[in-house]
């Protein structure tokens, strides 16, 4: 069995997380495409916080001895997840980064090549 | 092209509509085979609009056909996302001075005959919002039956939020006056837009009705909803409509009263 005060602060730290999850969204800094990773991350910690058979029943499945390590593996694999999500995002973001620039700069260019045209503006 | 004459002359017969400068938003993402067609029908049907196609990103020839039927055009640099080029199209409505923007989708699913219908409130000045639903007893729209499980689920979550009948949230097909565009080309929501959309409407005090419309089979392409994203863009949409309650909004301004 895991001993209670793990669960209780595993718990607590769940609930800390929704919350400042929560809070982000609503100021705005945090969109909720971004944002339900992050959810999932916090509710299943929540399950396995307070639910302390699963976590047991989990932790013998995989043949892990001391149940709370379990939580500390499925919490390593869910930041993992999030980081290579993460990778994903900027990936994206970078490639619109570029195409952002490229069409800047010929925009600019076109700008200056009709500006020596005609300069009645 | 289409310059619009009426707006330059005064509305000398008391004819509000003539007035009025309008604005067709056409989102297209992929549309080369029906977004031609679709600003015919508009054109045809509506003289005075102005036609503005938001090539999303495309990959096919959608702007090439857009230009060639003399819509205006504005393409933007990548995929935006139905939400991100709809506010485009918006956004050029309020720097360009239009009274009315009417959001037409460049997948024809949309009839533009109907234009009229949903533009009645709006020059009525009984709505600020008004959209076309598909489920107000005209046409016979039929999802299959996991869609529109949840086009009924989230009509009825936003109906209690707003606390006034609305029977289809995720209808495109909609006309905005001046408050609304201002609106929401400062802030609109993201992805999958329409139905926070309606709820900021009504947390900003604004005005919105639905009125019946048929939707038509799409030309062609596929719902931008796919089976495999409605779970996620359910569980998206209702996050944000919960984290939405607990957002503060500006109170209306004084024009508004």
């Amino acid at each position: 069995m895991t001993p209670l005060r793990v669960s209780v602060v595993a718990a607590a730290a769940a609930l800390v997380l929704l919350f400042v999850i929560f809070e982000l969204i609503r100021s705005r800094r945090l969109q909720e495409r971004y944002a339900m990773l992050w959810l999932l991350t916090g509710i299943v910690m929540l399950v396995l916080g307070l639910w302390r058979g699963l976590l047991s029943s989990i932790a013998d499945l995989v043949g892990i001895a001391y149940p709370p390590s379990a939580l500390f593996v499925l919490a390593a694999f869910f930041i993992l997840l999030l980081l290579l999500h993460y990778s994903t995002v900027i990936s994206k973001l970078s490639d619109q980064n570029r195409i952002l620039a490229q069409r800047l700069a010929l925009l600019e260019t076109r700008l200056g090549e009709s500006h020596g045209d005609s300069d009645s503006r | 092209m289409s310059e619009p004459v009426s707006t330059i002359v005064p509305a000398a017969g008391g004819r509000v509509p003539a007035a009025l400068r309008c604005l067709a938003v056409v989102p297209a993402y992929n549309e080369e085979a029906t977004v031609a067609s679709v600003i015919r029908e508009i054109r045809s049907c509506n003289e005075d609009f102005d036609v503005l196609v938001v090539d999303d990103g495309s990959s096919d020839r959608t702007r090439e056909r857009a230009l060639a039927e003399g819509a205006r055009v504005i393409r933007l640099p990548y995929n935006l996302g139905i939400g991100g080029a709809v506010q485009t199209g918006l956004q050029y409505a309020s720097s360009h001075g239009f009274d009315v923007a009417v959001q037409v989708d460049g997948d024809a699913q949309h009839d533009p005959t109907e234009i009229p219908k949903i533009l009645g409130p709006i020059l009525e000045d009984r709505a600020d919002l008004v959209v076309g639903s598909r489920f107000l007893g005209e046409g016979e729209y039929e999802p299959p039956l996991a869609r529109l499980l949840g086009i009924k689920l989230l009509a009825r979550i936003v109906s209690l939020l707003v606390r006034q009948r609305v029977t289809d949230t995720t209808s495109g097909f909609r006309a905005a006056n001046r408050r609304a565009i201002a609106l929401f080309a400062a802030d609109y929501p993201h992805d999958y837009p329409e139905v926070e959309a309606t709820v900021l409407v009504f947390r900003h005090r604004l005005r919105m009705l639905e009125v019946p419309v048929h939707m038509r089979l799409r030309g062609a392409g596929e719902s931008s909803i796919t089976f495999r994203w409605s779970a996620y863009y359910m569980v998206k949409v209702l996050l944000a409509l919960f984290v939405g309650l607990f957002r503060r909004y500006p109170t209306p301004r004084e024009e508004d009263k």
